[in-house]
């Protein structure tokens, strides 16, 4: 892979580590608040249900990890089984596009 | 153990494999591991291959694997090294043996010239003196990396060299920093996309065992560290 595509995915990686940095301590601290709250799931999905905020919020970390989390695997397995060229691109391309399909099905579900 | 004596033990081999024999050698004071090695050559085992030239740790060409850590023999002291009297020399790891404690520097220094490692001089560089600010950050960035002696110790300590055989290493990417910092240098562009690519600056972990090792002291990781930002702000601006 040229230069100029190695280092965008360093860069990629980087910023989609700063917002999955965010989107991580939102989420705990949002665990906490509702777990201490003692709202169950009904109650949950009652304040997620329609909201836009979290939808976007949700949608958001989904795509950061299915960015963030491919770019880390394929150096991994580069690194570990040796495997290089298209079929790694490719299988890392499709673990991204399975992770946010995965994700924002999730996010659907909270949402609608 | 003798009393007196050093319990020490020597790779003997070569590329096809080898094993460790063991030596019993006297104890001095302030005697470094190359002098180990040397008397054993001298006085125990004429077929022992090792390399070494200044003595002073100027040369780099010294270097082995000392109790599992590599080091610069000539510099490094038994007693700092030694544990409860034992002494283990093997060549450095990540590098081809040629035979015994002698490695095959090779690739070590071709990967310098992959990673453009060598001054170019700008267009009309030579019609006048280069006023170079000692102080300007350009030259200290420089001057922190320039006193690599290209041992091979950083290569030998680095986890993804072990891992990555094509990974440039952290001289050859220390080599660069200095002189993408060179202001009289004209090949800046062209040494960023060198150690840009997969093999390069971007598939350091940041482990810092470089920067354990070295015994000069530097600190490559942090070189390596600042292409990878040099290398991001190139290509935003389209030129890489």
């Amino acid at each position: 892979m040229s230069a100029r595509a190695e280092t965008g995915l360093w860069l990629t990686q980087r910023v989609s580590a700063a917002v999955l940095a965010l989107c991580v301590a939102a989420h705990l601290v949002t665990i906490v608040l509702a777990v201490q709250g003692g709202l169950s799931a009904a109650e949950i999905l009652g304040r997620t249900r329609g909201s836009a905020a979290w939808a976007a919020f949700y949608a958001t970390f989904v795509l950061a990890a299915a960015i963030h989390a491919p770019i880390g695997l394929r150096t991994v397995a580069r690194e570990t089984l040796g495997w290089r060229g298209p079929t790694l691109e490719a299988a890392a391309a499709a673990v991204g596009v399975a992770l946010a399909a995965m994700g924002w099905r999730a996010v659907a579900g909270l949402f609608a | 153990m003798v009393p007196g004596t050093l319990d020490v033990a020597l790779w003997r081999g070569d590329a096809g494999g080898g094993a460790f024999r063991r030596y019993r050698v006297p104890a001095t004071a302030r005697q470094t591991v190359l002098d180990i090695v040397t008397w054993v050559q001298r006085h125990e085992d004429p077929g022992l291959s090792y390399r070494f030239a200044c003595r002073v740790g100027m040369c780099g060409t010294c270097a082995m694997t000392v109790n599992g850590k590599p080091r610069w023999t000539c510099r490094t002291l038994v007693g700092a090294a030694a544990r409860d009297g034992k002494l283990e020399v093997a060549p450095l790891a990540n590098l081809p043996v040629v035979k015994d404690l002698a490695c095959d520097m090779t690739e070590f220094f071709e990967k310098w010239q992959r990673a453009e490692g060598r001054f170019q001089p700008r267009p009309g560089a030579d019609a006048d003196f280069a006023v170079v600010p000692p102080d300007s950050a350009a030259r200290r960035a420089a001057d922190a990396g320039i006193e690599c002696i290209g041992c091979g110790v950083c290569y030998a300590a680095c986890d993804v060299v072990a891992w990555n055989p094509d990974y440039l290493g952290p001289a050859a990417l220390n080599r660069a920093w200095t002189l993408v910092n060179d202001v009289r240098d004209g090949a800046r562009e062209r040494r960023l996309r060198a150690v840009a690519g997969d093999a390069g600056c971007h598939a350091c972990h940041s482990h810092q065992s470089c920067r354990q090792h070295c015994p000069k002291h530097l600190n490559p990781t942090a070189s390596i560290a600042s292409l990878k930002r040099a290398a991001a702000a190139a290509a935003l601006r389209g030129e890489l």
